[in-house]
């Protein structure tokens, strides 16, 4: 120990906090930043909700049963994220592997079903342009949208790191947790979304 | 630089010649309300921060590094009698000057219609409030009378000892509709209502303005107000409806004439219009509505044909 | 392939826009250069650019403020000159078009990248030092934050020379901050600059509340920590509740323009009044933000150069901490005209004026230091006494606003610009300044200059007052903020007389680069009177920082120090520190990364691609930003250990500097 730069395996993420705990906290921190964000996203929609200048209102647009598949899925992804993370602890490699796998796969369909469901919207004349209440129903579930796009991209890269050099290393288990948060955070402003958003307008 | 010289001469004239104060020098009941509520809290105000600012100097000066005379305690950091003392004072202060203002908001709300007591006190309970519907546009204010069938643009001409009773919207940017000298300002909004209540206790020509910016044109949105005798307010009334003035416009305000007044435009000269259609201004605040506007009278909510749609909304970009 | 960028959209035929370009070419020419002949690229590389050191991230932060203050005061003088000239029929020489750009720019430059910038950089410098951490919790991503403010601040620059700036006022209420009013690309520079540097400021404060969170040094409870640290960390979690809303308020102000959406626009159901609610939501807690650690820095300040303790530390941190709760529920009354209901007027308003008790304590307690003490006006004291008489008539101007029924009339005047320019200067920016002189020979070693430091201060204090105090009466008179022109001659003097108090200022201004220069040149000579050798530069320091040598090492602390109360220092110094037990051991830092620059870089030009529609160069540089980040995670080089011989030999040195100091007493 030395002048040399070896590091020490408990080494953080940032290089010089040496406890995943301090950077779990700091991404805690941050997640509730993102609460505040979606509040206020929630908050405008509340407040735009029946401004349809003239335009379709909810419970003409949504298919309940196509927003019901949805939230299903990613329901199912937060526990399948939660066995990878079993798997992690116990330092099971491939099954952690397999696991974040079937996550990504399952979150990616949510992605496709939500895609879907917008353009077809879009393709109803119904786009975000068409009145206040669209745009704010687009840019809150679209801004969940690219949350859990970037999840996935996340995810896809911890996937090759795990395979490669970093393994399961104290490192990369911080990693795992903090995405972990993330996706179950995103996991409950879905069921915000689903509640308020489409039971709001359909009921 | 030199511009600025040529004005040199021209100074002391100009600091001596009848220099207004508006917002220290109501003419208005309302505005005696503001003037009053700002004058009181400064006072209240001041009782505490020409002492602080006094004691600062002083604590400063006695207590310099080189005035070794004066006493020095370097360990001394809290007094209980201090503390409650620093608190108690500014609490005691806000006390009061929160029950004022819980009062004054309640008393001079721009919603409220004047009460009889104020009325009185201005010798106006007999006179019929006159109703204005105000238009902020690009860069001008359009006036409808609609209860005299008339409108102006950039001139507000009312009567005297009368209570002004506005709604206020707007066409294009959002502003304030502001005469400093009568009293509170209210916010002209697209799609919206606003209402305000002032009266005008002497006769006088008072400035009107825009007062948030609205776009290049902003510094000339000002119009004047122009407070008047009854009698003369009904002769000018009549003078407008017969097109004798010489702002008289040759066309009435409509509908379809509205679009033409309504284009933006920067200095706008003032203009009377005879005849002006009685829901204009509804019209106006329907079109940002989906075609709905609260009438006025019952509350209620009618479907309006929304006229001269999208003319001003989308074209004023410059 | 350019987008909307055309050759024709750079300002040719503005001879002020040419002419400046010119200057700063010639400067940016001048300084390239130097660097070039001195042969410091690699330096400025290997230690600045690349650095994660938190003193050294606080220097650039400073830096860049006060740059930008250069800027901001440049458009302030040019609005008080016009508004001096273009009296009575005279245009003067700024047509609205690019008077509303410069008001615009003077606000949005002096807020976010002059006064956040400001803070941010003490908050850096000071904070780890204050608690005693070796850094913050997480030091790239701290450079990230730099390198994002940083492109904030380039974009909006670059927007006086590439196209135009946003020319709605500083925070771009719609509509005329919407397409249909506003189809240039004024606003989209207002847009991801604020953007940027916004993002950048959140993940400062997502980083700084979590560094004094978990890394207090060993034994330092809540209630003793100092009291900048303590307003900071109330600032810092004011940062983390409201700026996710300005971020959602301009995004969704963005949306409205990229993608024809209908949240602010006249039709389609927009609403004017909630864009309204969310900028202010962000922006009045935004003042509170800034203001808080200004009474941190008098604090700190109050009880060294009395040479007492603060008086009333306990009422101090409550007080700060009524203050963070209360600036969050007041933004109302930023529109009391709105036509909002009495009673919600009367709610936000008793709020408001709520707000004087803990800031009149604040006031109190201060004076009350100073009471009884042995007060020394050397530099940074000067600034805090200038302070309380400033304050003080700020505040009450605050609360005749605060009153629904006086600010009907006195709301959008210039009654309110001098009212928020008196507790802005008078706290946010004298705060600022006394923290620069109160810390810099921690940081460089050298005190500055006490001469130019007390004309700043004199020719601060005497300009503002003599510049805002025609506006308050200006304000009276009935004239409302932003005007291009006008033709009311009583308000023409007062103008005057304001433009003049403009100069006064930017002679302070020049007192302050004066110091700053005659720093660098005490350094070069290496001048031996003006150096801190014990590290306790003022001599009555009290926190922790003042226990270490100047120039901080850059592992901050060899030991970790343990605390023993409040005002650790002091206690040591009067009771003796305990000698360490413990050997030296090596220290475990974070190496440097380049990362942090690059994705400066690609921000940059991702904002610039997004003002202009180059979607191609957007999608690169956005796709250029998640490879950055995806490299930094994948590198596993990230960190070293300081040898105990360096560090031996620094406090060795540093010893002996002391026995020095101490002897020639």
């Amino acid at each position: 120990m030395s002048s040399d730069t070896t590091h020490s395996p408990a080494s953080g993420h940032e290089g010089h906090v040496d406890h995943n705990d301090v950077k779990v906290f700091g991404f805690w921190v941050y997640l509730m930043t993102d609460c505040v964000l979606f509040g206020t996203l929630f908050t405008i929609f509340a407040v735009m909700c029946h401004q349809y200048a003239g335009g379709p209102t909810g419970k003409e647009l949504f298919n309940i049963t196509n927003v019901g598949v949805e939230t299903a899925i990613l329901l199912v992804s937060s526990i399948t994220y939660g066995f990878a993370m079993i798997n992690a602890f116990a330092q099971r490699k491939s099954a952690v592997l397999t696991w974040l796998l079937v996550t990504a796969l399952l979150g990616l369909s949510f992605l496709v079903l939500e895609v879907k469901e917008f353009a077809e919207l879009i393709g109803d004349g119904a786009g975000p342009d068409r009145s206040a209440f669209l745009s704010s129903f687009f840019t809150l579930v679209g801004t969940h949208g690219l949350h859990v796009t970037f999840g996935l991209i996340w995810m896809t890269v911890l996937f090759f790191q795990i395979m490669g050099k970093q393994g399961l290393g104290e490192r990369m288990i911080g990693k795992l947790t903090c995405l972990s948060l993330f996706w179950h955070f995103l996991d409950i402003v879905w069921i915000c979304v689903f509640t308020f958003v489409y039971l709001g307008s359909v009921m | 630089m030199k511009r600025l010289w040529r004005f040199f001469p021209a100074l002391p004239a100009l600091m001596l010649s009848g220099c207004t104060v508006d917002l220290l020098q109501p003419r208005g009941p309302i505005a005696d309300g503001n003037r009053n509520m700002m004058v009181l809290e400064w006072a209240v105000m001041m009782c505490v921060v020409v002492p602080v600012i006094i004691a600062t100097v002083a604590f400063a000066w006695k207590y310099r590094a080189s005035n070794k005379k004066a006493e020095y305690w370097p360990d001394w950091d809290n007094s209980h009698k201090i503390e409650t003392c620093v608190w108690a004072i500014p609490i005691a202060i806000i006390f009061v000057l929160s029950c004022i203002s819980f009062w004054s908001t309640h008393f001079y709300d721009p919603y409220k219609p004047l009460t009889q007591e104020q009325l009185a006190k201005e010798q106006a309970e007999n006179n019929k409030p006159l109703r204005i519907q105000v238009v902020a546009l690009d860069w001008k204010w359009l006036f409808i009378y609609p209860d005299l069938g008339i409108a102006t643009v950039n001139e507000l001409d009312v009567p005297t000892k009368t209570e002004l009773s506005f709604v206020i919207t707007s066409d294009a940017a959002m502003t304030s509709f502001f005469i400093p000298q009568l009293g509170s300002q209210i916010y002209a909004m697209a799609g919206m209502e606003t209402q305000l209540h002032l009266l005008a206790r002497e006769a006088g020509t008072y400035r009107g303005e825009a007062s948030q910016y609205t776009g290049p044109g902003f510094s000339d949105q000002k119009f004047l107000a122009i407070a008047m005798p009854t009698e003369q307010f009904q002769s000018w009334v009549e003078n407008v409806k017969n097109g004798g003035s010489r702002f008289a416009s040759s066309e009435p305000l409509n509908d379809s004439t509205y679009v033409k007044v309504s284009a933006p435009q920067m200095k706008a000269p003032v203009t009377y219009f005879a005849d002006a259609q009685s829901d204009l201004f509804e019209h106006i605040v329907a079109k940002y509505n989906n075609g709905h506007v609260k009438n006025p009278d019952t509350g209620k909510i009618m479907n309006m044909q929304a006229a001269s749609d999208g003319s001003a909304s989308n074209d004023t970009g410059m | 392939m350019l987008g909307k960028l055309t050759l024709s959209d750079i300002p040719f035929d503005v001879p002020i826009l040419v002419g400046t370009f010119i200057g700063v070419a010639v400067i940016g020419i001048a300084v390239l250069a130097a660097i070039t002949y001195f042969g410091k690229w690699g330096y400025l590389w290997r230690e600045w650019l690349t650095t994660v050191d938190h003193k050294k991230l606080g220097v650039m932060y400073i830096v860049l403020a006060i740059v930008m203050l250069v800027r901001g005061l440049a458009d302030a003088i040019m609005m008080r000159t016009q508004q001096a000239l273009a009296f009575n029929g005279n245009p003067g020489y700024l047509p609205p078009h690019h008077y509303d750009q410069i008001y615009s720019a003077h606000g949005t430059i002096m807020i976010f990248f002059m006064a956040m910038a400001f803070m941010t950089g003490l908050f850096n410098f000071a904070i780890p030092l204050q608690i005693g951490a070796r850094d913050v919790a997480f030091p790239f991503l701290n450079s990230v934050s730099f390198y994002m403010t940083l492109s904030g601040a380039i974009l909006i620059n670059l927007s006086l020379f590439i196209g135009e700036f946003a020319n709605v006022g500083w925070l771009a209420y719609p509509p005329v901050s919407e397409l249909a009013f506003n189809p240039g690309v004024g606003i989209d520079y207002y847009i991801w600059a604020v953007q940027i540097s916004g993002i950048g400021t959140l993940l400062t404060g997502v980083n700084f509340f979590t560094t004094i969170v978990k890394l207090r040094a060993p034994g330092m409870k809540w209630m003793e920590m100092p009291v900048f640290t303590w307003t900071a960390f109330y600032s810092i979690i004011m940062i983390l509740i409201t700026f996710p809303v300005l971020t959602v308020a301009l995004a969704c102000l963005s949306l409205d323009r990229y993608l024809g959406m209908h949240f602010f626009t006249n039709d389609g159901g927009g609403s004017v009044m909630l864009y309204l609610n969310l900028i202010w939501a962000w922006g009045h807690p935004e003042v509170y933000i800034l203001v808080l650690p200004g009474f941190g820095v008098f604090s700190e300040i109050a009880a060294v150069f009395s040479g007492k303790p603060l008086f009333g530390y306990k009422t101090m941190v409550y007080a700060s901490g009524a203050i963070c709760f209360l600036g969050c529920v007041v933004w109302v009354h930023h529109f009391f005209t709105m036509g909002a209901g009495a009673d919600v007027n009367t709610f936000f308003g008793i709020a408001t004026m709520l707000i004087a008790i803990p800031t009149g304590v604040k006031i109190f307690n201060w004076l009350f230091t100073m009471y009884k003490g042995r007060v020394r006006f050397e530099g940074p004291m000067n600034w805090i006494v200038g302070f309380m008489i400033t304050f003080s008539i700020g505040g009450m101007t605050g609360v005749m606003l605060a009153m629904p029924a006086a600010d009907w009339v006195l709301h959008n005047s210039l009654f309110l610009v001098a009212h928020f320019h008196n507790t802005i200067i008078g706290g946010v920016y004298f705060g600022y300044v006394a923290g620069l002189s109160y810390w810099f020979p921690k940081c460089f070693g050298y005190k500055l200059n006490e001469f130019f430091g007390k004309w700043a201060f004199r020719c601060w204090f005497v300009g503002y007052y003599v510049t805002f105090v025609p506006l308050y009466i200006a304000g009276l008179e009935g004239m409302t903020r932003r005007l291009n022109h006008y033709d009311n001659p009583n308000w023409y003097p007062l103008m005057l007389i304001s433009c003049v108090g403009a100069f006064i200022i930017i002679l302070g201004t020049l007192c302050i680069v004066a110091q700053l220069i005659l720093a660098v040149v005490d350094a070069v000579k290496g001048k031996h009177d003006a150096r801190d050798l014990t590290g306790d530069n003022w001599g009555d320091g009290r926190t922790l920082e003042w226990s270490i040598p100047s120039p901080v090492p850059h592992y901050n602390f060899a030991r970790l120090p343990v605390v023993r109360g409040l005002d650790t220092f002091h206690i040591e110094k009067k009771l003796g520190r305990p000698a360490p037990v413990a050997p030296l051991e090596p220290i475990h830092m974070p190496k440097y990364t380049g990362v942090g620059a690059v994705m400066g870089l690609f921000t940059v030009l991702m904002g610039f691609a997004l003002v202009w529609h180059i979607w191609w160069l957007a999608g690169l540089t956005f796709l250029g930003l998640i490879l950055s980040v995806v490299y930094r995670s994948d590198d596993l080089d990230v960190d070293f250990y300081v040898p105990v011989s360096e560090i031996q030999a620094n406090e060795d040195a540093f010893a002996k500097r002391i026995a020095a100091a101490q002897a020639a007493e």
